[in-house]
């Protein structure tokens, strides 16, 4: 149950980061997903990267909508706020916050259902408005919580835990993150965490709106024979476009870009430092982006690895013109205009 | 032209009559309409304009009824206008047939029309406005909009107005451009000399120079509203588009761009978002109430539908949000240009399961401001969401409002929010504690302290440390106190205000929001009729002691409302458990504004007909 806290007693040994923080410090309570869930496997890379990045957790503000996925927020960051919204409107509510205050990270997780039925909508307009966020999906292709319905991100022609065969063509999140003007996009596999925790960390570093799909299976109802979001079935057809490593603080000579190497330097002087398998792959080209994983699907593959990123985003905030202090932090003094202005505007209605 | 055929004695009126304008769209008529009412205005006699629009954007006939009266009386009068201005072929039947017996038709003469086009009872002024301007001006745009002044000019002679007045705010509008200001003059004058030398003028109605203006000033509610936002400190606001509620966002958006705009660098204290649709524009208010922002959004009926399960978490999760709701006429589409009170308990009562929410119901643009500022408040400190509840009637229709007033010590009221000093003190720490047994528990922002007062905000149920919790003791025990909040918030939101009849009545009124001054009218025909009621004027939910005190201290309380079904009515039986026989539904719901008339005529036949039942008892 989410309610039976974690002992607080931790080895005295246990790694420390820059802020004296142990890894403990960023996880939550018990899961009380399924085990050997892929969702959890999310959750401990996502403690992983905050923990390596050396991230104060309260600074993080985690927001998530209904479903498995949705539950996930509980079980890291414990000393961080979060937000169990309504199904499919997590981006709306992230988006109010990180309106309020630009000074947080935040942290959006969803699920296929979440965000590719019900919320299509605000998933879409969350990433064509650029709101500096990590939008991580939990994708598994069902739902998990009422047992196996197909979601809109099931392949056609899979099969259901029932023998259902789906007929529906699938909706692609990272496709339409692309389409849709998404700063940084990446897919990636639950089943893989040396290639997931360096993205989550560079999707954090991320000043816009950074989403990656993470192919996550539900082993209690999509992890079967005929299944495309089974354990077997994506690692069998996950192709990567190339490795990730984030280099927090670059020493030594700067390395320059060659062939199988693409580096984006990041706003707070890290380097995002991109081994690519394809040295024809441009990840600043988000048309190649999308044709590459579309003629890869055809061909029954999953394309993973960090797919598209604009190396000088434009967040919401700098569209708004938004003040740099957070707008949760002003008061009356400037908020309000006072009397003497209010004599002007009661002058001009006469 | 036209020459009347039998003289008509028309009515005789001075400062007291309605003058109807039926407009081509698209003829620019609509400055020259407002040019009109400010005349008035200066001249010191209150007038009072209302646009009477369609769904359409051209195309459909538009009017603009103005009311002027000495008196002071800004409600909708009723009935057909005295002084109809007929500029629209496509309505003209219906148009001349509204007239009031007696009354008087203006139109442009220039066209023949059939005899049988007009009615005997009516003075009929025909003015030939399209050849005067054909003949003027050689430019057709200049024609279409010269039109206009010269119509004016030829009402001005006709109403005996003051030109100078005319002169000096055409001279205020064009300001500086002084080449604009002489055509426009001219073409004023061209009109009144035409009326001078071919009609019989003044006619019967007539303005005069009068005192009943006072400082008050001439603005709408949606904009008020918006100025309450910006003076209450709102920093978040998330909308999308709906009539009748679209211009309290643009309203915002532009006194944000005068008043809080740093003009060196360009950047703003607030952040405005046009959503995708109703749903993402109420969770972004949400998110950022969450934050610590002060957020609303602005909507209208469809709207609020849209939003119920959001607000449903607002209430539940204890989010503050402000929504503006500026009632149309449902359900579904309905009428969308079309005035009403009818979302009250799908705001009261709104998202599924047990809700009871705070509505702040204005009267006009004034209080739009004072509640539209005051709302924050309410909302911080009650973590709630506040509705304020306008209509198009205020909202979409300037009108004379008492001056906005600020008091410069006033502070914001954030409400219970813990400190990261109170909470690194050890201060005890439970996001649903009742603390201090008024309902309301501490909250803390997201970011305030690095390892203290974090907590997991939820739809789902929880216990008083914000735990997930299904147990039903918890739950139950969270719902009791959020009854407790809702019995907090009936303490603080404005009471209801009383006015006492002259004398010792058995008859009670109660009514709200913007049948205030078709109220205040009828009380005094009714007076004059003899008839008396005492008035409480509710302006919030929850009902404070005072309303219950009103209905017990009366045997029949008339409930009058813009609604089929009485839901202010409903939600007193509801909330006070009354007698519901005692509460006499009065409702008006056909999209106009309600009038002294209607309610005269509903009351009087109501308590004269209990009188008779009395006697016969």
């Amino acid at each position: 149950m989410t309610f039976i806290v974690k002992p607080k007693l931790h080895h005295p040994d246990l790694h420390k980061n820059a802020l004296g923080f142990t890894r403990r410090d960023y996880e939550g309570t018990i899961s009380t997903l399924c085990a050997g869930c892929g969702h959890d496997s999310i959750s401990a890379a996502i403690v992983r990267a905050c923990f390596e990045m050396d991230l104060p957790p309260h600074r993080i503000a985690k927001l998530s909508g209904i479903g498995c996925s949705s539950k996930t927020p509980t079980y890291f960051l414990g000393a961080s706020h979060g937000f169990n919204s309504v199904h499919g409107r997590m981006p709306s509510v992230l988006t109010g916050a990180n309106l309020a205050n630009r000074d947080l990270i935040y942290l959006g997780v969803s699920g296929d259902g979440d965000s590719a039925s019900i919320g299509i909508g605000q998933f879409a307009h969350a990433m064509r408005r650029g709101v500096n966020m990590v939008y991580i999906v939990e994708n598994n292709g069902v739902y998990g919580l009422t047992k196996g319905q197909f979601s809109a991100t099931s392949d056609k022609g899979a099969k259901s835990k029932r023998g259902v065969i789906n007929s529906s063509e699938p909706v692609d999140l990272v496709a339409m993150a692309l389409l849709l003007g998404a700063t940084f996009v990446a897919r990636s596999f639950s089943g893989d965490k040396a290639q997931l925790v360096p993205l989550i960390e560079a999707a954090l570093k991320h000043e816009g709106a950074a989403f990656i799909d993470c192919i996550s299976p539900c082993v209690a109802f999509n992890n079967h024979e005929g299944s495309t979001k089974s354990l077997d079935y994506v690692r069998e057809h996950n192709h990567a476009v190339g490795t990730l490593d984030v280099i927090a603080h670059p020493q030594g000579a700067p390395e320059h870009d060659s062939a199988r190497v693409q580096l984006i330097t990041q706003p707070d002087g890290s380097v995002l430092r991109l081994s690519k398998l394809d040295s024809d792959y441009d990840i600043h080209d988000r048309t190649a982006a999308m044709h590459h994983i579309e003629s890869r699907r055809a061909l029954g593959e999953i394309v993973t690895g960090l797919l598209y990123v604009d190396p000088a985003p434009e967040d919401l905030h700098a569209q708004l013109h938004t003040t740099d202090k957070p707008l949760n932090s002003l008061d009356e003094s400037v908020l309000c205009p006072g009397s003497a202005a209010l004599a002007k505007i009661n002058a001009s209605f006469r | 032209m036209l020459q009347q055929v039998e003289p008509v004695d028309g009515l005789q009126r001075v400062n007291d009559f309605v003058v109807k304008f039926a407009n081509v769209n698209g003829s620019g008529s609509a400055s020259a309409n407002a040019l009109f009412v400010k005349a008035v205005l200066r001249m010191g006699i209150v007038a009072t304009p209302r646009n009477i629009f369609p769904s359409n954007i051209q195309g459909l006939p538009t009017w603009y009824e103005v009311r002027i009266s000495e008196a002071g009386h800004i409600a909708a009068r009723g009935g057909g206008p005295d002084l109809m201005v007929a500029m629209n072929p496509q309505t003209w039947d219906q148009d001349v047939a509204s007239i009031e017996p007696g009354g008087y038709l203006f139109y442009d003469s220039t066209r023949t029309i059939p005899a049988d086009k007009f009615r005997s009872d009516i003075v009929v002024l025909g003015v030939p406005l399209t050849d005067m301007t054909n003949k003027a001006y050689s430019d057709s745009r200049q024609r279409t909009l010269f039109k206009n002044i010269v119509g004016l000019g030829a009402l001005s002679a006709l109403l005996d107005m003051d030109t100078t007045v005319i002169e000096a705010l055409l001279a205020d509008q064009f300001k500086g451009r002084e080449k604009i200001i002489a055509g426009n003059i001219a073409a004023l004058h061209m009109g009144r000399d035409w009326v001078k030398h071919n009609l019989p003028y003044p006619i019967g109605l007539t303005v005069k120079h009068a005192d009943s203006v006072g400082d008050r000033i001439f603005m709408d509610g949606n904009a008020a509203a918006a100025l309450g936002a910006v003076y209450g400190g709102a920093t978040v606001c998330a909308w999308y588009p709906i009539t009748p509620s679209s211009s309290v966002a643009e309203a915002f958006t532009k006194y944000c761009g005068m008043m809080r705009t740093d003009k060196a660098t360009g950047k703003t204290n607030v952040a405005i978002v046009q959503a995708e649709d109703e749903l993402a524009s109420i969770g972004m208010v949400i998110g950022g109430a969450w934050n610590g922002a002060r957020s609303f959004t602005a909507t209208s009926g469809p709207g609020i539908s849209l939003m119920q399960e959001f607000i449903g978490l607002a209430y539940f999760a204890e989010i503050p949000a402000v929504i503006i709701d500026v009632q149309r006429s449902g359900p579904s589409t309905g009428m969308p240009t079309r005035t009403q009170q009818s979302d009250l308990t799908a705001c009261a009562y709104a998202s599924h399961g047990d809700t009871k929410h705070v509505l702040l119901i204005p009267e006009d643009p004034h209080e739009c401001f004072e509640f539209g500022a005051l709302s924050f408040d309410l909302a911080d400190r009650l973590q709630t969401p506040i509705f304020v509840m306008l209509d198009l009637e205020i909202g979409m229709n300037e009108r004379l409002t008492k001056p906005l007033t600020w008091d410069d010590s006033r502070k914001m009221d954030r409400g219970k929010v813990m400190t990261a000093e109170e909470l690194q003190s050890g201060k005890l720490f439970g996001r649903y504690l009742d603390v201090d047994n008024d309902g309301i528990a501490y909250r803390t922002l997201p970011g305030t302290h690095p390892s203290k007062g974090a907590f997991f905000t939820r739809g789902t149920s929880k216990d008083r440390m914000a735990r997930y919790s299904e147990e039903g003791h918890d739950y139950q025990e969270n719902m009791e106190r959020l009854l407790k909040k809702h019995r907090t918030a009936a303490t603080l939101v404005p009471p209801a205000l009383e006015t006492k009849a002259d004398r010792p009545t058995r008859y009670g009124a109660i009514y709200f929001g913007s049948t205030s001054p078709a109220m205040a009218e009828a009380a005094i025909r009714l007076r004059e009729m003899d008839i008396h009621v005492d008035l409480l004027r509710v302006r919030a939910f929850p009902f404070g002691s005072e309303v219950d005190a009103f209905i017990g201290a009366h045997d029949q309380v008339f409930v009058i409302e813009q609604n089929r079904d009485g839901q202010m009515r409903s939600m007193l039986i509801n909330e006070l458990d009354v007698d519901p026989k005692r509460l006499r539904k009065v409702v008006h719901y056909d999209g106009t504004p309600i009038s002294a008339r209607f309610i005269v005529e509903a009351l009087s036949t109501e308590s004269l007909s209990r009188a008779t039942e009395k006697a016969v008892s």
